[in-house]
């Protein structure tokens, strides 16, 4: 068949089976949205601002694995789009960005609305492409979406310009099933020597641990971390971005680790001597000071992408491979193995871990007359184990609390900025969740700060109908901002507060959403109930909590692991 | 801290040096030079990159340079039998006939021709390692030099060690 520029991309989504495209019209992009006009297949989500649609299509591909697709004009539309471009890029998302582009024959003349797309976004994509020629298309667009979602996955822009999608110029148009790309080709299988010197270690070990990361929700292996972790019976910790790959409420798991992870994951990460990192990069939110990183530990390191292993901490015993298939791997060689763990050894270190669980490094005070943010989430938690409910969170103490005290038990649940740490987040990305899950909770967890960066989404949500549940963790200060001003600036507090707050929930009300306001903690429970009842439609619960309230435990920057600033400490300072 | 000749062999893509580059700058690695041409292979090309680091240094840039999408294979040449090669033009201030002779007898040591001649100047063409091509514009001084043009090295493997699909 004979197609334009502009209506074979649209045949192409349709063809790469895309539900939903994130966007926002503009002159360069103007031939495109023609051609989405009058066809139900792919349905546009338009956003208010270019940030959001790509949020959204960040959470939709965080939680259904599937790549996510944004559509923006030229200029202004591409720039906008850049800081969702990075922080999908640092959390290796699956995104298919197409940015329109001035015509050919004006390109680099600092035309209306012309950016260097390509250049600007360099940086922050797994890959780009300018396509000057209608023929390219087609084949662009599937590389783009198998760069995007094989090896470690991430976006890809696609920057088209507008006499390329003329809807005068029409060319036959074939779905291409496949591409071949001699420069790019993923490993996927692990080596087998390496995996069978992986083995003796992994049983050889007597204080092992098993650090598992973001990349075993990319690569769909948590039935493969399961069946590891209890065929060796061994603590396992998860990164900020791997929680809920291994349940968290199963007595192996030890929570999470990092700067503000539980006392036993850090204090078992410093003292193990066999470390299995799954999946994990060694953020420098989880090592602390590097020089002091696991120092008894031998390493194991299972990663996709070589350029992982060995960045910031040398491992003794690199896999490169798909995480699925290396742990399949390693499952039957481990099996067939006629060694075992040591079990007076593994019972010795379980004894440690226990000691350490005493601590109970995420106690708080329960009596308190002011609402605990943790004790929201804890209830948010109660209320919905069990159901079919996604949490994502915006950037600060709010999301540190929503990691720890939500205990997740399924991947793809949790839906974060953990790399780039993007403030703005959590509002547009349970967008991208609730319409890939109309049927399932959608829970933002959120502070006063982060859900002003992106409240215009508001708007969005209620042309589109989106039941969002927001929990606004309302303390009146950019909560984790102001905590390391109390640590370690003397508590002075600079900017780290903000007056003339709005009032949320005539805000909300004003949008046509519910809005409440719930300012004692015997309210809680009942406030998260009925908003959760309230199936179609957007609730904003405006939490006004305990202001002076710190994350804790916490390794302050250039501590090591286990040397934890705890809640205690604050009365002892 | 070494210095090592990477060869990269890429696709012939618009913008494929600027990838190149970038990586270098935003993470913070050395580039001493940089060349790139296309090969007999339209759709390739192939660049040298110059660069020095720790070994760990290395590892990563190499790592990262598989990354890129764009580059289909590379080796470092420093790791084993390789020639490196490196053209310089060299223009001299040449006056008088001690002078002219004793510039004319230098390049010849050098191995140099002597490719542009007008009665107050010189330019040499020389080809070498880098480093002979320091020891050349070390042994003139900086009195005689008016300019110097190096193209970067350039290197490939010896004997059956080869960067090719």
């Amino acid at each position: 068949m004979e197609l334009s520029g502009a209506e074979i991309i649209i045949q192409f989504l349709k063809d790469e089976g895309v539900d939903h495209v994130f966007g926002y019209p503009g002159g360069a992009v103007l031939h495109i949205y023609d051609a989405l006009y009058g066809q139900e297949d792919v349905q546009h989500i338009l956003v208010r601002h270019e940030q959001a649609a790509t949020h959204a299509a960040d959470g939709y591909a965080r939680s259904t694995g599937k790549p996510g697709v944004v559509l923006v004009t030229s200029g202004p539309g591409a720039t906008n789009a850049i800081t969702g471009i990075a922080t999908a890029f640092l959390d290796s998302i699956p995104m298919v960005v197409i940015t329109g582009q001035v015509s050919t024959p004006v390109i680099g003349s600092d035309a209306f609305q012309e950016v260097d797309a390509v250049g600007i976004t360099r940086p922050c994509v797994k890959h780009n492409f300018l396509v000057k020629d209608i023929t390219d298309l087609a084949d662009t667009l599937k590389k783009a979406f198998h760069i995007a979602s094989t090896g470690r996955p991430g976006p890809v822009v696609v920057d088209i310009p507008k006499d390329v999608t003329d809807p005068n110029i029409k060319i036959p148009y074939i779905y291409p099933k496949t591409v071949e790309m001699r420069s790019y080709n993923p490993v996927t299988k692990g080596h087998l020597i390496q995996m069978k010197r992986a083995v003796d270690l992994i049983m050889s070990a007597k204080r092992p641990m098993i650090y598992s990361g973001g990349g075993v929700v990319l690569g769909n292996a948590k039935d493969e971390l399961r069946e590891f972790t209890r065929f060796l019976n061994y603590p396992i910790t998860q990164t900020l971005m791997g929680l809920g790959a291994y349940p968290e409420n199963d007595k192996l798991s030890v929570g999470m680790l990092g700067m503000h992870g539980t006392y036993e994951a850090n204090m078992a990460m410093h003292e193990c001597d066999v470390l299995i990192a799954i999946g994990a990069r060694f953020d420098d939110r989880v090592t602390g000071k590097l020089a002091d990183f696991c120092p008894t530990a031998k390493i194991v390191h299972i990663d996709i992408d070589p350029a992982s292993i060995s960045k910031n901490v040398k491992v003794d015993i690199p896999i490169v491979g798909d995480v699925k298939l290396v742990l399949q791997e390693l499952n039957n060689l481990l099996q067939e193995s006629k060694s075992r763990p040591g079990e007076a050894a593994i019972a010795k270190w379980w004894d440690q871990i226990d000691q350490w669980r005493g601590k109970q490094c995420l106690e708080y005070d329960r009596k308190s007359d002011l609402i605990k943010p943790q004790f929201v989430i804890e209830t948010l938690s109660k209320l919905t184990r069990g159901q079919d409910t996604f949490v994502t969170s915006d950037v600060g103490q709010h999301q540190m609390w929503a990691a720890q005290y939500y205990r997740f038990d399924e991947p793809r649940r949790w839906i974060n900025s953990g790399g780039l740490g993007t403030m703005g987040f959590g509002l547009p990305a349970a967008m991208g969740v609730q319409l890939a899950h109309p049927d399932a909770t959608v829970a933002c967890v959120t502070g006063e700060g982060s859900i002003q960066m992106c409240i215009q989404e508001l708007s969005t949500c209620k042309q589109y109908g989106l039941p969002i549940k927001i929990i606004n963790l309302n303390n009146r200060y950019l909560g984790m901002v102001r905590q390391w001003q109390e640590f370690t600036y003397e508590q002075r507090y600079s900017m780290s507060y903000m007056e003339a707050l709005p009032d949320f929930q005539k805000l909300t009300e004003a949008y046509g959403h519910v809005g409440m306001l719930i300012e004692k903690p015997g309210d809680v429970e009942g406030a998260l109930k009925e908003a959760l009842a309230l199936k179609d439609r957007l609730v904003f619960m405006d939490f006004i909590t305990d202001r002076t309230e710190n994350v804790y435990p916490m390794i302050e920057a250039g501590k090591a692991q286990h040397e934890m600033r705890m809640p205690t400490d604050r009365e002892l300072a | 801290m070494d210095r090592h000749i990477i060869s990269i062999l890429m696709e012939n893509e618009a913008g494929a040096l600027s990838r190149v580059a970038g990586l270098f700058s935003a993470r913070g690695y050395n580039i001493e030079s940089l060349t790139v041409a296309p090969t007999e292979d339209a759709s390739l090309s192939r660049m040298t990159v110059v660069t020095v680091g720790s070994e760990e240094i290395i590892e990563q840039i190499i790592k990262q340079l598989n990354k890129l999408i764009d580059v289909v294979k590379l080796i470092d040449l420093t790791q084993a039998g390789h020639i490196e090669r490196e053209l310089a033009l060299v223009k001299l201030r040449a006056e008088g006939s001690v002078d002219r002779d004793e510039l004319k007898r230098l390049s010849d040591i050098f191995r140099g021709h002597i490719v542009d001649v007008t009665s107050t100047s010189y330019v040499v063409e020389l080809t070498g390692t880098g480093d002979k091509i320091d020891a050349f514009i070390e042994a003139l001084g900086d009195r005689q030099i008016i300019e110097v043009v190096r193209s970067g090295a350039s290197g490939i493997g010896r004997g059956e060690r080869s960067l090719e699909l």
